[in-house]
């Protein structure tokens, strides 16, 4: 509809006298988004091209883009001077089990909220979504003391098992939105066939909203594969390390030889950040959907 | 269903009914109370106790009242400095930040091609944070740099970014900003921008507005509760910004990029001063909330809810 209209001004508008400055607006609106577009793609591409060259191009000026022989083998030392597929592994580890806790537990919580009547319901719903509006720096310090109490420190159970306990407001609120248009008459007819809860829950809502749950899902990926400061705040062991924590590790690490290697840390960069930009591509809408939904994320 | 429309025996077992659903209820939200109260109650709790005591790791908490917030206002060198650091930090992305998601969503809207723009525009926001440190940190390298090639090409001579105690700030905005304009930010913009009735504009254009006149007389006015909502989120993120510069600069040079978050971090996790962390920790939430609450106070004279509120028939 928008669209349609937006593309049928230009028609009326070049019999009018505006015709000028109609068409000088709409070509400097495409010109500065084309820049815009070029300024947003450009760290990419110069990253590409840094990432395959070899030493004697790094430090030239004008700086290229195009390495003169792209040197595939960076990305070879990537794992060879660091042990990056083991940071790899644990990343798939944490971020799988996290997704899966996340995603389930505030499916069970949002299923909650919207399909029984109890005291206090409405004001519990405001706590959830107080929560998100809370910085997270101010439950950081008794966090850790916690998982140390709890003998947790230098496992990656601290960045797994609170994910089973529905911490994500942002999750339970979009699920909550969604579950929120599923008919009752659905629940309502089961119940008369003599299904429990679990069963509505089971067959009936999740097989519903495999649009919100995959929604749910992306987030919750991105959000962990992402992570920093927990990796940071509770992993010693280089073994134990998560992408971003063994990015890290691999710019303040000398290596022998102390070459100049930024060749290398952007082939690491590119690894690290390659699964949630494929995550985008794959599944766009999701992503647009979710954060009008919710208002919320970013 | 209502009760009341229910015959009276029914209404009877109701009742008990309602028991059950209530704590069916209650069973059901459970992981989220149990989540809540551990995860996040709980330590808040905690973290306001430790605050006012003496805590280092291994021994026991120390009750010593308020000197640790005494300490942070009159003895230590850091913390107004890092505090400061923050605050330009924040606002300057604030402002900036809100404004140019807002444009950029202008440029998208009714666009061709929006779709693909839109999907540019956004990739940015996904790049994990430690890959955005390692890749502006040689696009920003002063002699290199694309960054500065490119301010070269234009006659200027760019600045030393992260080797400069006045550009390194600037550096970690742009950063950021790159980071930052075209995500979640925009994408509530564009949503909001779509909400806007299509009428009004023409209204406008029959009383002979120009187009900045529908920008700030019409757009502004009915996103206006949307602009709130984003500078609210963006304040609370960006007082807590720490891994941009723990990972870039680690605080400097000379200090110059010791944020709040640097501050709190290193006391807690290098000197494990746990207490004396908590009461930074609770001196941060203090300043964002009150920034929060003076938002909301001042909106009062800006934002106009009537549309959003649907006062039309």
């Amino acid at each position: 509809m928008t669209t349609e209209t937006a593309r049928s001004r230009p028609a009326s508008a070049a019999a009018s006298p505006a015709f000028g400055t109609q068409t000088f607006w709409r070509v400097l609106r495409y010109l500065i988004a084309l820049v815009a577009a070029i300024a947003f793609a450009m760290p990419f591409l110069w990253t590409i091209g840094t990432s395959l060259k070899p030493l004697t191009d790094l430090y030239t000026f004008p700086p290229t883009f195009v390495p003169s022989t792209p040197r595939w083998q960076n990305y070879g030392d990537v794992f060879a001077l660091a042990p990056f597929g083991r940071f790899l592994i644990n990343s798939v580890i944490v971020t799988a089990l996290a997704v899966f806790g996340q995603t389930f537990s505030t499916a069970i919580v949002a299923f909650g909220f919207t399909r029984f009547r109890f005291p206090g319901r409405n004001m519990l719903f405001f706590v959830v979504l107080a929560t998100m509006m809370l910085p997270w720096h101010v439950t950081i310090v008794p966090s850790f003391l916690l998982f140390r109490y709890l003998g947790w420190i230098d496992t990656l159970l601290p960045l797994i098992v609170p994910s089973f306990f529905a911490v994500s407001a942002f999750s339970i609120f979009l699920l909550r939105q969604f579950f929120m248009t599923i008919p009752r008459d659905l629940d309502e007819a089961a119940r008369i066939d003599g299904a429990t809860s679990f069963h509505i829950f089971w067959r009936i809502i999740l097989p519903l909203s495999k649009v919100a749950l995959a929604t749910v899902a992306i987030f919750a990926f991105i959000d962990h594969w992402n992570e920093f400061i927990g990796p940071l705040i509770y992993l010693n062991s280089t073994d134990l390390y998560t992408v971003s924590l063994g990015l890290r590790y691999f710019i303040v690490t000398p290596f022998e030889g102390d070459e100049p290697r930024e060749a290398i840390l952007m082939a690491a960069s590119l690894i690290v950040a390659l699964p949630p930009l494929v995550l985008f591509f794959a599944a766009q809408k999701y992503f647009v959907q979710g954060i009008v939904t919710t208002g919320m994320k970013g | 269903m209502k009760t009341s429309a229910l015959p009276r025996a029914q209404r009877e077992r109701m009742s008990l009914l309602r028991r059950r659903e209530a704590l069916e209820g209650l069973l059901w939200i459970s992981p989220w109370i149990f989540g809540f109260l551990v995860f996040t109650f709980g330590p808040m709790v905690a973290s306001l106790y430790l605050s006012l005591t003496r805590y280092r790791i291994g021994g026991t908490p120390e009750w010593v009242g308020l000197a640790n917030y005494q300490e942070a206002f009159f003895n230590d060198k850091l913390f107004w400095p890092s505090l400061g650091h923050t605050a330009y930090y924040a606002l300057v992305l604030v402002f900036l930040g809100v404004f140019l998601s807002l444009l950029a969503a202008m440029l998208l809207n009714n666009i061709k091609g929006k779709g693909v723009l839109r999907a540019l525009f956004y990739l940015p926001s996904l790049t994990p944070v430690v890959a955005l440190a390692v890749i502006w940190g040689w696009l920003l390298q002063p002699k290199y740099g694309l960054v500065n090639y490119a301010l070269s090409l234009v006659g200027i001579q760019g600045p030393g970014w992260f080797t400069s105690t006045v550009w390194a700030i600037p550096g970690i905005i742009l950063i950021s900003l790159w980071a930052s304009v075209g995500g979640g930010r925009m994408i509530i913009f564009l949503a909001g921008l779509q909400g806007v009735p299509k009428e009004l504009y023409e209204a406008a254009e029959i009383d002979g507005a120009t187009d900045f006149g529908k920008f700030w007389h019409v757009t502004i006015p009915l996103i206006s509760p949307t602009i709130l909502f984003n500078a609210i989120i963006s304040i609370i993120g960006s007082f807590s910004v720490f891994s941009l510069a723990y990972v870039a600069t680690e605080g400097g040079p000379n200090y110059a990029t010791w944020f709040y978050m640097l501050h709190l971090y290193y006391n807690a996790f290098s000197y494990f001063q746990m207490g004396y962390a908590s009461a930074l920790a609770w001196i941060l939430f203090v300043v964002i909330m009150v920034l929060t609450l003076f938002q909301m106070w001042l909106s009062r004279r800006w934002v106009h809810y009537e549309y959003s509120e649907g006062g039309a028939p």
